[in-house]
């Protein structure tokens, strides 16, 4: 980590516990809040958000701290969904113990549902939504089903 | 009884076997294969499937005839209302000696009592060798695909993919012009919600088409095939002036604004009869300019039109039993 990088994270409270999901893509930190499904009612832990961040690599980016939580794979795939430069860091006793970047994979199952209402996947048949990824920067991906592009991607993450 | 393995038996199956194969056995690589985009096909497949169909003509015209299929069923579910696709395929099965089982009325099946779509098709899976589907929901011919062992055709689903008929009008085309290479096609009306149109532009792209759209700007191609087109190295014309255009072009696909996509009427009242073809627009156009149209017309192409050299609308509905047996032959393997 660079020392620049380091003046930065001291502009968020450090955390005991949990994890940092740094170097989202600027503008998604509330959607990333959306995957996690934290809000005022279901967290005792606290969390700190950095909005449109100076960033070395990124220009700007977000930020998003969360106390006592680790995540799991499956929050991690769709934080890639809209972030997918992102970043996690596990932290114990303030110590980084794991730190790696998430990965969009070409085909994605399951992570959030076709845009496009008359998609058989959204008329109650037993298959998950699939799509493949065409496009990284931003992502774009199309249904594996009606072969409609995934529009609005934030708003369909199941 | 009949004795399918006697000798005398399969002398008779061999006589009346046609040839199915490509010379180069193209068109096997389609043996067991779901047919659900034209996207699943590549060119020379494509090529094979217009070739093996030019073969079919004389049987499909009852000229010839041969059960090459004999003993194979073919399900036609058909859950949206169908007049050429599902007479067609019905003609190409009976054509070939296949069998037909249908369901002639949705509503009177165990669908309307709210079954899902992947239980009545591995239901109807059991019953025969190859399943025809035409469904209201786009990727419904995928989802079917997975859960059927046996073929599945797309035989249209919504507003998305309808590859027999693309096929048909590659047919059409190729037998109007001699070759599908470098044509200057103006397709023209509904081109956002007609399946029709979406599939024919993708295929067009591997024969390096010109491609003029014309249609009003609420009608226009969508953005992501539009995408998908030009990614493909195909840059299509968008305009809403078929005044502007029709001198240019060797071929004038017309659709159909269909009144059932719109979710809003009044929508369809703001477009409907923008385009009419009558002799009047054609004077403009070269001598052997093709008008074709996937069929049903309502007021797109005046009557007087189908008089002239120009119409091959109705040809090309007669052009979906050759198509259609050459992939029933296909995939079916012609053999039992």
């Amino acid at each position: 980590m660079t020392g620049n990088a380091n003046i930065k994270e001291i502009m968020l409270p450090p955390i005991r516990n949990g994890t940092v999901i740094d170097h989202i893509t600027c503008g998604q930190a509330l959607n990333v809040m959306r995957i996690l499904n934290v809000n005022e009612n279901n967290i005792d832990s606290s969390i700190s958000i950095g909005i449109h961040v100076s960033s070395e690599e990124m220009e700007w980016k977000d930020i998003v701290k969360i106390e006592d939580r680790e995540l799991d794979a499956k929050t991690v795939d769709k934080i890639a969904l809209i972030a997918p430069d992102a970043t996690i860091s596990i932290i114990r006793d303030f110590y980084v113990a794991e730190k790696y970047k998430v990965r969009l994979e070409d085909h994605v199952v399951g992570l959030a549902k076709c845009s496009n209402p008359n998609c058989i996947t959204n008329r109650g048949e037993p298959v998950s939504p699939e799509f493949n990824v065409i496009g990284r920067h931003p992502p774009q991906l199309r249904c594996c089903y009606c072969d409609r592009m995934l529009t609005n991607i934030s708003d369909n993450l199941l | 009884m009949l004795d399918v393995t006697s000798p005398a038996y399969q002398k008779y199956r061999s006589s009346i076997k046609i040839n199915i194969t490509h010379p180069d056995n193209r068109s096997m690589d389609l043996y067991d294969k779901d047919v659900v985009s034209i996207r699943d096909f590549t060119k020379d497949q494509i090529e094979s499937i217009l070739d093996l169909s030019q073969k079919m003509v004389p049987y499909a015209l009852g000229e010839k005839t041969n059960r090459v299929l004999d003993g194979k069923i073919l399900g036609n579910l058909f859950f949206e209302p169908s007049t050429r696709t599902k007479l067609s395929f019905e003609s190409a099965a009976y054509r070939l000696g296949c069998d037909v089982i249908d369901v002639s009325e949705m509503s009177m099946t165990s669908i309307s009592k709210g079954e899902t779509l992947a239980d009545t098709i591995k239901m109807v899976d059991a019953y025969c060798d190859v399943i025809v589907l035409r469904h209201p929901y786009e990727g419904a011919a995928r989802l079917a695909a997975k859960f059927s062992e046996n073929p599945v055709i797309n035989a249209g689903d919504g507003a998305g993919s309808h590859p027999t008929q693309t096929l048909l009008d590659l047919f059409t085309m190729r037998e109007a012009k001699g070759s599908l290479d470098g044509l200057n096609i103006v397709l023209v009306g509904d081109l956002k919600y007609g399946r029709t149109v979406h599939s024919l532009a993708d295929a067009l792209t591997m024969f390096g088409a010109k491609l003029t759209l014309v249609a009003p700007e609420s009608l226009q191609m969508p953005d992501d095939i539009v995408q998908h087109l030009e990614a493909k190295g195909c840059h299509p014309t968008k305009t809403a002036d078929l005044d502007g255009v029709i001198d240019q072009a060797d071929i004038l696909y017309v659709t159909r604004i269909q009144r059932e996509r719109f979710p809003d009427p009044a929508e369809y009242k703001k477009v409907a009869g923008t385009y009419r073809i009558d002799n009047a627009i054609l004077r403009e156009a070269k001598s052997d300019m093709v008008v074709m149209h996937p069929l049903p017309r309502v007021d797109e192409i005046a009557p007087e039109v189908d008089s002239t050299p120009h119409a091959r609308y109705f040809k090309q509905a007669f052009n979906g039993v050759p198509v259609r047996m050459a992939l029933l032959c296909s995939i079916l393997g012609g053999e039992i």
